[in-house]
């Protein structure tokens, strides 16, 4: 480990660091990283509704809420939450988001920022939020700018991005990332139900889908 | 939630008659429809707190299908894939049709106070 060495984990919806990145997450951790995770929204307006169903569309907020807690202890990791509300970022100001997300990388000094990567997120949220945290850390000095680490998750993403700069075989940590996606008990079954193509268990599933992690590096473009 | 019950459902709708109502009312297919599917491409829409008088209220179809629609002063309000129900404490009347694995594609939802946003 690296003097002061400190990871924050920009997503906007509780369960994107577990399917994203928590085997990555898990791995800072075993060496002793401090991982910060600033979630963007309650996922407030999420689908799945446990299956069976348990939630309601005015349940689902509170019981995501205390899924992301116990997510976060499930990893060890520190969680700050910044209070968006689900579906809304695009249509928020990104210079705002970006400011916002700025007054957190300024008090904890990241060494790796991990995010979505804007244009190749899928979700919206994703796209929009990724975008802010790039802008915010593009606002730190040079000496100060932690390395941005991007989650693309579109399809073809190779054919414009090429392959993923970093890419980890997150086996040894795989244990970790499963318990912090079932701790989002809501979201888990449903969203590994749609990754389900066959008999094959829920752990296998699990296992030959989201074993493997893989980010781009970003790169800022200097003027 | 439980599954509607029609005249129930009627009792509460006719509560909200000639009042200040706010609602919910929602559709989706989720943010992964074209993600998943190629063939498909993602629809959804929602309006929070909107609040709204309306003069009639109906339920009507079956429990494969329950409609609501709401008559207000310049249109109407009309929600369709209803199959579950709750009061919850607040005396909101939530109503909403999922599909096989729990997932919601539609709610619409009635209260006198407006929803948290």
């Amino acid at each position: 480990m690296k003097k002061d060495e400190h990871v924050v984990v920009i997503f906007p919806h509780p369960d994107d660091e577990a399917f994203g990145a928590a085997g990555t997450i898990a791995r800072f951790r075993k060496q002793g990283v401090p991982v910060t995770y600033l979630c963007g929204t309650l996922g407030e307006m999420g689908r799945n509704m446990g299956n069976p169903t348990f939630a309601t569309r005015e349940t689902l907020p509170e019981i995501r809420q205390q899924e992301l807690t116990n997510a976060c202890q499930s990893l060890d990791i520190n969680l700050e939450q910044l209070g968006y509300r689900d579906k809304t970022l695009e249509f928020e100001d990104q210079d705002r988001i970006a400011t916002h997300l700025l007054r957190y990388l300024e008090k904890i000094k990241p060494t790796l920022v991990i995010t979505h990567y804007p244009g190749y997120a899928v979700h919206p949220d994703h796209d929009a939020f990724g975008a802010a945290a790039i802008e915010a850390v593009n606002r730190l000095n040079l000496n100060q700018r932690p390395d941005v680490w991007a989650l693309a998750i579109k399809k073809d993403k190779e054919k414009d991005l090429g392959e993923p700069d970093l890419q980890f075989d997150i086996t040894d940590t795989f244990e970790d990332k499963l318990a912090a996606i079932v701790a989002h008990k809501s979201q888990a079954s449903g969203i590994l139900g749609g990754l389900n193509q066959g008999p094959a268990s829920l752990d296998q599933i699990v296992k030959d889908k989201l074993s493997h992690e893989a980010f781009y590096q970003w790169s800022f473009n200097e003027v | 939630m439980e599954k509607i019950k029609a005249r129930l459902i009627q009792d509460y709708l006719n509560q909200f008659v000639d009042r200040p109502v706010y609602i919910h009312l929602e559709t989706t297919n989720g943010a992964y429809a074209t993600h998943h599917n190629r063939e498909a491409y993602n629809v959804g829409a929602f309006i929070r707190n909107a609040q709204v008088t309306f003069s009639q209220a109906k339920i009507s179809g079956d429990e494969t299908n329950y409609r609501v629609g709401l008559k207000t002063e310049n249109g109407w309000i009309y929600a369709e894939g209803l199959r579950d129900y709750q009061i919850d404490q607040h005396k909101r009347l939530l109503l909403a049709g999922h599909d096989d694995q729990g997932r919601l594609l539609v709610t619409l939802e009635l209260s006198l106070q407006p929803f948290t946003n």
